[in-house]
């Protein structure tokens, strides 16, 4: 194993970079990042319409969202690899697809987040803002989404681990992220199959975990001096009193 | 681009192929659920343990799994683990239908992890006194969960668990890269025989919907018959 990580450990975190394009982890962490980044407006204007007033706005976004949410990211992929062409009128490579289905599914995930995290302000803060002569948008963007934001963070940060496990789909259409990396590292080296996707797994757990504990501290954070927050009903109590694990 | 030939897909060899790849995926959606639901109590079970090494047993399983991209699992369980079996076991397994094997065997135990968690959840939602007044009745730790804090945690339970089965559900697509022929695959296969891409995404995103909204009917109808008590 010490062998194979020795020889093969540049082509697995860049892929051919410098010499060709990037690939590797590098490139499943930069595809998740920009996804990630893209979708954060979709999301908040898809988010907004969800809890808009006006039907005519509500409903379509609606059931945009259901049928996203319905289907695997593989299928928007496969539309995504085979329609983007014929919408933009030129070849679209492995990146900008695997990019543009990402930014889309995750911009419906994301608009769920953002309207969990408006509806969890409470609803006084609204009927204050408005009281206090801020027109709806105005009661949104100075009092709403500000306390919504920041309880929406930790969800944010999980919902970059789900994208970073989403871009391991890259692998399908050939894009040259860190699975297809594996894949080809294990048909040139043909018997340590194991080794080398326990190696992946070991390297998808290593960035997740990290990640998700990046979460956990920030939920605790948040828990500790959230001012607006109501008490919880006392249902929940632990069972075993294991570590906030 | 041609026009959308509807009748492809209503009958002839393409109808049939995509059909059967829809049957596949139902079956190993099945298959999965049947074995990930069982497993998963265990797993909650373990991570609510009064042991503490078992607690970690249960932690460490869910953590490995959920941190580590289905893919990834897939691959390792169809390349990876055949590589530590004898030459002659692995042969007799690649010769007969291991894809759906090695699919159902990562999916169920990604699966699992998830719905272990969202068990725990329930579990910890019943409060603690009625645990404590099932041990001080006389029954063990078992006969407890089984008796006492199972029964009520189940109504907190199901619904989560039905929108983990619809995760399930999305997530037998991903099965396609190691061959399984499931609706993925079949859709695949009809798009480069015809290069009819339109009408074979179209089926497929068609069947994924349709189970989809059944499943998400089936949680609304789960929360309007058996609302949650507070106790």
């Amino acid at each position: 194993m010490i062998d194979l990580i020795h020889t093969y450990w540049l082509y697995f975190l860049v892929g051919q970079y410098p010499n060709g394009p990037l690939g590797g982890l590098a490139l499943t962490v930069l595809l998740a990042a920009l996804a990630l980044l893209l979708a954060l407006p979709i999301g908040l204007v898809l988010g907004l319409a969800r809890v808009s007033p006006f039907r005519a706005i509500r409903w379509p976004v609606t059931a945009l969202v259901h049928v996203v949410r319905g289907i695997p990211l593989l299928m928007v992929i496969f539309w995504a690899y085979f329609f983007l062409p014929s919408v933009t009128g030129h070849q679209t490579g492995q990146f900008s697809t695997m990019l543009m289905a990402l930014v889309v599914f995750d911009g419906v995930y994301l608009a769920e987040i953002v309207r969990a995290g408006i509806r969890g302000v409470p609803r006084g803060q609204f009927e204050a803002a408005r009281t206090l002569g801020l027109g709806y948008g105005r009661a949104m963007q100075r009092v709403i989404l500000p306390q919504a934001l920041r309880s929406m963070l930790p969800s944010l940060v999980n919902q970059f681990v789900s994208t970073i496990k989403e871009t391991s789909l890259g692998y399908i259409i050939g894009l040259t992220e860190v699975s297809f990396i594996a894949a080809q590292i294990n048909t040139q080296v043909f018997t340590h199959a194991t080794q080398v996707y326990l190696l992946l797994a070991l390297t998808y757990f290593v960035l997740c975990f990290g990640l998700s504990r990046i979460a956990h501290l920030l939920e605790r954070r948040l828990a500790r001096r959230a001012p607006t927050r109501v008490a919880r009903p006392s249902v929940v109590v632990p069972l075993a009193n294991e570590s906030n694990a | 681009m041609p026009r959308f030939d509807l009748a492809l897909l209503l009958h002839g060899q393409y109808h049939d192929w995509l059909v059967t790849g829809l049957l596949v995926s139902l079956k190993l959606a099945a298959v999965v659920f049947v074995f990930a639901l069982p497993l998963a109590i265990v797993i909650a079970l373990l991570r609510l343990a009064p042991l503490r090494a078992l607690r970690a047993l249960g932690v460490a399983y869910v953590e490995g799994i959920r941190n580590v991209p289905l893919l990834a699992h897939l691959l390792f369980w169809y390349f990876g683990a055949p590589e530590l079996l004898p030459d002659g076991v692995k042969e007799r397994l690649y010769a007969g239908n291991f894809e759906f094997l090695a699919g159902a065997i990562a999916l169920t135990l990604y699966t699992a992890a998830y719905m272990a968690e969202d068990i725990r959840s329930g579990i910890r939602a019943i409060p603690l006194v009625q645990f404590e007044a099932g041990r001080a009745l006389g029954f063990g730790f078992l006969a407890t969960m089984r008796r006492i804090v199972l029964p009520q945690a189940l109504r907190i339970t199901v619904p989560p668990l039905i929108s983990q089965t619809l995760n399930l559900w999305k997530d037998t697509s991903i099965a396609t890269v190691i061959g399984v022929a499931e609706m993925m695959y079949q859709a695949a296969r009809v798009e480069s025989a015809s290069f009819r891409s339109a009408e074979a995404f179209a089926f497929a995103t068609a069947a994924y919907l349709t189970v989809s909204l059944a499943i998400t009917g089936l949680a609304a109808w789960y929360h309007h018959r058996f609302p949650v008590r507070t106790v």
